[in-house]
């Protein structure tokens, strides 16, 4: 038995503390729906398939992979990519810290690697630098801006205890 | 992606109903229509273009979520609980510490917090050509022939292989699963029924396109512990090309009854060798009895590896199964590793 692909379907989210009301085709991924319908581009697409880490973004407060979610699977949900962190120009102590400790170079994987150390202190697993290597390894940075990256979350980490 | 229709039941009847015109598939992976939980392999594959269903349904919405006692002092997980909520449960730490460890040995934190029990076991093998759909593959298209037996083979399997397919399994989680004697709890149109995790993955054989015993038209809705006393003595040893982030090259999950001194009992699975997770009882049976040391975790993975086959690139993994095993129950023992 077969069936035949379907047209957009209705879908409830709330990006950034916007609510959308949108209609998408099932195959769209949330990746794909935050860049191409939604301009959202600082979420970036590194790999499309899990391996790198580029296009972390937290849904209902979670790091996920949104290259590997379907969009209609979200319908509900609350989702913050990097463009929600910052309260206007204030920005989120650990953007402020990535400046702070130069911890990046390119700047491609920068968004994913702040949504996903915003994700992991939201874990509260991690109590030192070899935890946040291990927890952050989700991540891949082609720079290597690993030294400073690990720093950067770190003073966060800190501060926040 | 290939174009799809979705389904999104809020119960598990729901469910069922769309997966019942699966019935007579081949196998659960090769069905037309597809539950979708954390979605991490399935639209891995989808995109590779190697998986191709024609309807996904979404059973996120369904009651299969959640860490609960059995009832005799085992726990039940939930097949849709995911990775994260099954390695950091208070209860999975203090009573399987080697479930915990295997799944935080898996993936990275984002896709543990996406996959879930059920799609873990289910997930499907690395193997290179299996993914090329421009190379022949057995498991893929089956009869196509298998690119691996004579293409690059060094994270194939050394153990349970055929002629037919060298592939391994990839989930640490399983490894894990198999060693403590867990079990599958499935409905169908039927009603449920239960499966031995050793049951559960099957042997390449000559039909390596089957890879569980799961029908196309049921779902997994938990995976059971039993109670056991092997908390104290356990541990998950994991080999791979970087310190995390990667697959296994091998690794294995031990466990040991200690009284006096002496082995009570001992549980050994491995897992990127074979297909499915590595059990071999009889082999475990060599330590009851003797102190557990070097020379005795020595002769388990001799017995274990005595069958054990390379295919050229992936040679080296049968010293290093034999250093991971020995490795591994000696931290499981409490000794200095030598
Ligand atoms: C880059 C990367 C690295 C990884 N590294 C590792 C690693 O080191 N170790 C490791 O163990 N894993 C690793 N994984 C694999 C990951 O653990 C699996 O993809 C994940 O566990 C699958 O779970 P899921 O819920 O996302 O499954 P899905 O993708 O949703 O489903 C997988 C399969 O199971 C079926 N299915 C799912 N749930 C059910 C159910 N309840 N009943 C019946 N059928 C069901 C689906 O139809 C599909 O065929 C890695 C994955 C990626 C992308
Ligand atoms: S090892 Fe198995 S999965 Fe890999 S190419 Fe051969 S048949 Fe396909
Ligand atoms: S783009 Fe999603 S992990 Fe690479
Ligand atoms: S800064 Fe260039 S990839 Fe990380």
């Amino acid at each position: 038995m077969t069936h035949p692909p379907q047209g957009p379907i209705p879908l409830t989210l709330a990006v950034n503390g916007r609510e959308l009301a949108l209609h998408v085709a099932p195959w769209t991924t949330l990746l794909d729906l935050l860049r191409l319908h939604l301009d959202l581009t600082g979420t970036k697409k590194g790999c499309d398939h899990g391996q790198c880490g580029a296009c972390t973004v937290l849904v209902d407060g979670t790091r996920i992979n949104a290259c590997l979610a379907l969009a209609v699977m979200q319908d509900g949900k609350s989702v913050t990519t990097i463009e929600g962190l910052s309260r206007g120009d204030e920005l989120h102590p650990l953007q402020a810290a990535f400046i702070e400790h130069d911890a990046f170079q390119c700047g491609y994987c920068t968004p994913g690697q702040i949504c996903s150390a915003v994700g992991m202190l939201a874990e509260g697993h991690a109590e030192g630098p070899d935890d946040i290597r291990e927890q952050m390894s989700g991540n891949i940075c082609r720079c290597g801006a690993y030294p400073n990256i690990v720093r950067a979350i770190g003073e966060v980490m800190g501060a926040g205890r | 992606m290939r174009p799809f229709s979705y389904a999104r039941p809020d119960s598990l009847d729901g469910a069922l109903a769309e997966l019942a015109g699966n019935q007579g598939a081949p196998d659960a992976s090769a069905a037309p229509v597809r539950p979708v939980a954390g979605g991490t392999n399935l639209l891995d594959l989808m995109k590779a273009d190697v998986m191709r269903p024609t309807r996904l349904v979404d059973i996120t919405r369904l009651a299969l979520r959640g860490i609960t006692e059995t009832g005799d002092g085992g726990l039940r997980l939930g097949a849709l609980s995911t990775n994260a909520e099954t390695a950091w449960d208070e209860r999975v730490r203090a009573r399987y510490p080697l479930l915990h460890k295997a799944i935080l040995a898996g993936a990275s934190a984002q896709l543990r917090n996406m996959a879930t029990n059920g799609g873990n076991i289910l997930q499907r093998t690395r193997c290179y050509y299996f993914y090329d759909t421009a190379t022949p593959c057995n498991k893929r298209a089956p009869g196509s022939g298998c690119g691996a037996l004579t293409g690059v083979n060094r994270i194939h399997a050394i153990l349970g292989a055929s002629e037919h397919c060298i592939a391994t399994h990839p989930s640490d989680m399983a490894v894990a699963l198999a060693a403590l004697d867990a079990t599958v709890r499935v409905a169908g149109p039927g009603g449920e029924r239960a499966i031995p995790f050793a049951d559960f993955h099957r042997l390449p054989g000559d039909t390596p396109h089957r890879e569980t015993t799961l029908r196309p038209e049921e779902v997994v809705t938990a995976i059971d512990l039993p109670a056991d006393n092997l908390a104290r003595h356990s541990t998950y040893l994991k080999a791979r090309d970087r310190a995390s982030y990667a697959f296994a090259l091998v690794s294995a999950a031990v466990a040991l009854e200690l009284e006096d001194g002496v082995v009570r009992g001992a549980r050994l699975a491995l897992g990127g060798v074979a297909h499915k997770p590595w059990r071999d009882r009889d082999a475990e049976a060599l330590l009851v009895g003797k102190a557990p040391g070097r020379a005795a975790f020595a002769a388990v993975a001799d017995a274990v590896l005595r069958d054990a086959k390379g295919h050229g690139h992936n040679t080296f993994k049968i010293g290093l199964a034999r250093s991971v095993i020995v490795r591994a129950f000696e931290e499981a023992a409490g000794l200095e590793p030598s």
